[in-house]
């Protein structure tokens, strides 16, 4: 066998008590796929940022093509030919494709650009790789799929022969996906090394060699894909057996809670509600599906209150939806927003607070505008108790919490009213997302039992599992504008595929 | 070098933070006496028997403490919901013209009621005016997204020259012999005197007890809810419910309003009549007491009593010694530099590369 590409050993980190990485020793040979799977917080991102220099590694060496890596030095991985793609892409949008590129490569004391150079190399590797593009077109005019493969050429234009790719597939409909595992293979045919971190199970099989799992800082598995199933991978992740999630059909769906004709909301970016009608009945679960920032922002915000309808109509139990959240709450709206660290929750008020936040203005919890603490107290330990949240006690500052406890509090907001009526309608905004197993499953048991109660639920999410795991009706969203929700069986992955790119479906949809 | 987050805060080092602060800032300010040719020891023990040495220095402390304590109560509303607000200075000057109009002599201005009726009036005029003064600067802040740092701090400029032009102007009392100077508040509105033979005012009192109401509100109140969720995040705080314009609106009303009464208590308690020395600064130095003081408004009582006997306690070591009394600004400066140096240090860790 060949020496290995890429040799850590030993790596170690720590960061106050938490050990980030423990004692990672990980080979990468040429032409190999190696997936890092593990939950967040597994210490995936902590690993590649020590191989990428951005952390210095407690302990452990690094060794890429036979010699020693110098730890805490982005340009010696640069340079020993390691590239990385980011999650989030470093593009700079007003500038080109070949712009984008070139930048960072040339001295600032070159006088001149050499740009009809670059632009063939540009072209060159584009070819070799299989990854057309156009070189002068600009970066913002470019859809999400191409804006990766320009992060990829960015790496590989620099020569780089080990590719990390963080994520890669968290902002790609499946088809988009689907291409990037192609281009995966050509690349890998050319002798390029690549680590495909991720943390889908299927995807994770079907386009690497060799798995690598981490749980809780330590390598706890390393297998070749063949062989393994999913749920081997998914028990080495979490520790322990998983059952999947299974959608189980309605008991029974009700009237319509919430009703959008024709609803339009001003445009936050490209985010906004061009034309949409939905409508969500009690005892039922419609799903969003899309890739994030086609509207469902403005979708979650409209039906939580604080985004304003521009046109159409929308009515929660027969009368016109409220721009208030405190009046959506009142009425039995239960709100999931996206972003729990900077919107569900005030970070540096105690959990107490953030508790009762939702309804601090009723007659529960205020009195002639004081605030009756020992209600709200009271109120508050039982949303810690009855909703699990572990991690610290009614005055702990709220920032303190795990992500999923944080999830757990919110959702215990929103579920568990003072005078003990089941919500309405529930909106759920990626409720899952960024979550560990355990809390996964919690959230999505949370919205069933939610919905069996007679609640109508609607979940917005990127994943696409999720939706066809929870969702009773399936509708996607693009551009500003949603399919008719249809039931979960009547879609194939492909088509929601296609309808999250825009491409009208088959059954004649206006996408 | 950078910071990481400390997952937790030891008790001892809540308690060493801020002795170390204090230990810091008397060693940069001793090298700064050193340097002016002055026994350190004796500097400092001068120092702190000019300020608290004796009930006359206690009771000079206590007066420069009152609009001390009113304008670090407006920088301390006002910042915990993000309002910068640096317009205290010109807050203070226009409650204290306003009381002026109101309770002045009968030279033009003032009125001639009975004086149960004309105090509160008096207060209530200062307090809007201050108030109105910030509101300008808050609503353009929230609609238009205009900086509230900038537009505060010109307005104290221009609010001074508007100051200036009325005390030269129709304001100007007739018997001050050309001095700009307004007419003087009418004897029966002037707050009594705590103390016989001493300065300190019953306006002392307001402010404590004004000190006392903001932390009940903030602790207690609703309003006090939504000043907090909106200083530390508007945008959770907008999901919540919480209405954040109307809340910063308040917000700014209130800090307005206690710098205006900054302003009137001063010329009431102390002065009688306003001129355009009658405040060094109390407007600007209110900020740096909130800031002393973490923005709790009973650590603003602390605070301002500390910052008042430095100032008092160097005036009195200068006329002793060769120390300039400016060492006074000094020691105020580097305290908050220390303190907030300290207070990160117990919520982050220093780390070398």
């Amino acid at each position: 066998m060949t020496p290995p590409v890429l040799r850590l050993q030993g790596i170690s980190k720590r960061f106050g008590k938490l050990l980030a990485n423990d004692d990672i020793s990980l080979d990468l040979h040429a032409g190999e796929v190696l997936a890092l799977l593990g939950e967040n917080g597994a210490g995936k991102s902590t690993l590649v940022s020590i191989l990428f220099g951005h952390y210095v590694a407690d302990a452990g060496r690094i060794e890429a093509f036979g010699r020693p890596l110098p730890p805490g030095d982005p340009k010696a991985a640069l340079a020993a030919g390691i590239g990385m793609v980011h999650q989030h892409f470093t593009l700079a949008d007003n500038l080109s494709v070949l712009d984008n590129v070139m930048l960072g490569t040339e001295s600032l004391w070159q006088p001149f650009s050499r740009r009809t150079a670059a632009r063939a190399r540009l072209l060159d590797v584009a070819q070799r790789f299989g990854l057309p593009v156009q070189p002068d077109a600009p970066v913002a005019s470019l859809s999400v799929g191409e804006r990766q493969r320009v992060e990829i050429l960015k790496a590989l234009y620099r020569g780089a022969r080990i590719l990390i790719l963080d994520e890669p597939t968290a902002v790609l409909t499946p088809q988009e996906s689907e291409a990037l595992f192609q281009t995966l293979g050509q690349m890998v045919a050319q002798g390029l090394s690549i680590i495909f971190i991720s943390h889908k199970l299927g995807e994770v099989l079907r386009v690497s060699d060799r798995v690598a799992v981490l749980r809780a800082g330590k390598l706890v598995a390393q297998a070749p894909a063949a062989g393994t199933t999913q749920a081997q991978l998914a028990q080495w992740m979490v520790g322990h057996a998983v059952a999947q999630a299974r959608r189980q059909a309605p008991l029974k769906v009700g009237d319509a809670v919430c009703t959008l004709a024709n609803a339009a909301t001003a445009a936050v970016g490209r985010d906004r509600l061009a034309n949409v009608s939905l409508e969500l009945r009690s005892g039922e679960i419609v799903a969003i599906a899309g890739v994030s920032g086609n509207g469902q922002v403005a979708l979650a915000e409209l039906l939580s209150g604080t985004r304003a309808l521009a046109a159409g109509s929308a009515t929660l139990l027969g009368a016109p939806l409220a721009a208030r959240p405190g009046r959506l709450v009142h009425q039995g709206v239960a709100r999931i927003p996206e972003d729990r660290h900077s919107v569900g929750v005030v970070g540096d008020l105690p959990l107490w607070e953030n508790a009762v936040s939702e309804r601090l203005r009723s007659a529960d919890f205020s009195r002639a505008q004081w605030v009756r603490r020992g209600a709200a107290q009271r109120h508050a330990q039982r949303v810690l108790q009855s909703f699990d949240v572990r991690g610290g006690g009614l005055h702990t500052a709220t920032r303190a919490l795990s992500g999923g406890n944080m999830q757990k509090l919110i959702l215990g907001r929103a579920l568990l009213a003072p005078d003990g009526r089941p919500p309405r309608l529930i909106v759920a905004h990626q409720p899952t997302w960024g979550l560990d197993i355990g809390a996964v499953t919690y959230v999505q048991q949370q919205l069933v039992a939610a919905r069996d109660a007679g609640a109508a639920v609607l979940l917005i999410s990127d994943d696409l599992d999720e939706v066809l795991a929870l969702g009773d009706r399936v509708a996607v969203m693009h551009g500003g504008h949603l399919t008719d929700a249809r039931p979960a069986q009547d879609w194939t992955r492909e088509a929601i595929g296609l309808a999250m790119a825009g491409v009208a479906a088959a059954a004649g949809e206006p996408a | 070098m950078r910071l990481e987050k400390r997952t937790q805060t030891s008790p001892l080092a809540l308690l060493l933070a801020p002795l170390g602060a204090v230990g810091f800032t008397l060693l940069v300010s001793a090298l700064l006496v050193l340097w002016a040719g002055a026994p350190v020891a004796r500097t400092y023990a001068l120092l702190l028997q000019g300020g608290f040495g004796s009930v006359f220095a206690w009771s000079e402390t206590l007066t420069r403490a009152v609009p001390l304590i009113l304008t670090g109560l407006a920088a301390t509303v006002a910042f915990r919901a993000r309002l910068f607000n640096i317009g205290a200075e010109g807050q203070l000057y226009a409650g204290a013209l306003a009381a002026v109009a109101v309770g002045g002599l009968h030279g033009g201005t003032g009125l001639e009621w009975s004086p149960w009726v004309l105090f509160p009036l008096m207060l209530l005029a200062a307090a809007l005016a201050g108030a109105l003064l910030l509101l300008g600067p808050a609503l353009m802040k929230s609609r238009l997204g205009v900086d509230e740092v900038v537009t505060t701090l010109l307005l104290n400029f221009i609010v001074l020259l508007g100051v200036s032009a009325l005390l030269d102007g129709p304001m100007k009392d007739p018997l001050s012999l050309g001095w700009p100077q307004s007419v003087a508040l009418q004897d029966t509105l002037e707050l009594s005197k705590l103390i016989a033979q001493t300065r300190v005012h019953t306006g002392l009192l307001i402010a404590c007890g004004l000190a006392v109401a903001l932390w009940l509100l903030f602790k207690y109140s609703v309003l006090g809810f939504d000043i907090r969720a909106v200083g530390a995040n508007a945008r959770a705080a907008a999901f919540a419910g919480v209405p954040v314009t109307r809340t910063v609106v308040l917000v700014a009303l209130l800090s307005g309003a206690l710098a205006g009464l900054a302003g009137a208590i001063e010329v009431a308690g102390r002065t009688g009549y306003v001129t355009m020395d009658m405040s060094p600064g109390y407007g600007y130095s209110g900020i740096v007491i909130a800031m002393l003081a973490a923005l709790h408004p009973l650590g603003v009582l602390a605070a301002s009593v500390f910052v008042a006997g430095v100032l008092v306690g160097a005036d009195s070591m200068s006329r002793a010694i060769s120390v300039p009394t400016y060492i006074a600004d000094v020691i105020v400066a580097a305290s908050l530099i220390s303190v907030l140096v300290a207070t990160l240090l117990t919520q982050y860790r220093v780390r070398l590369k």
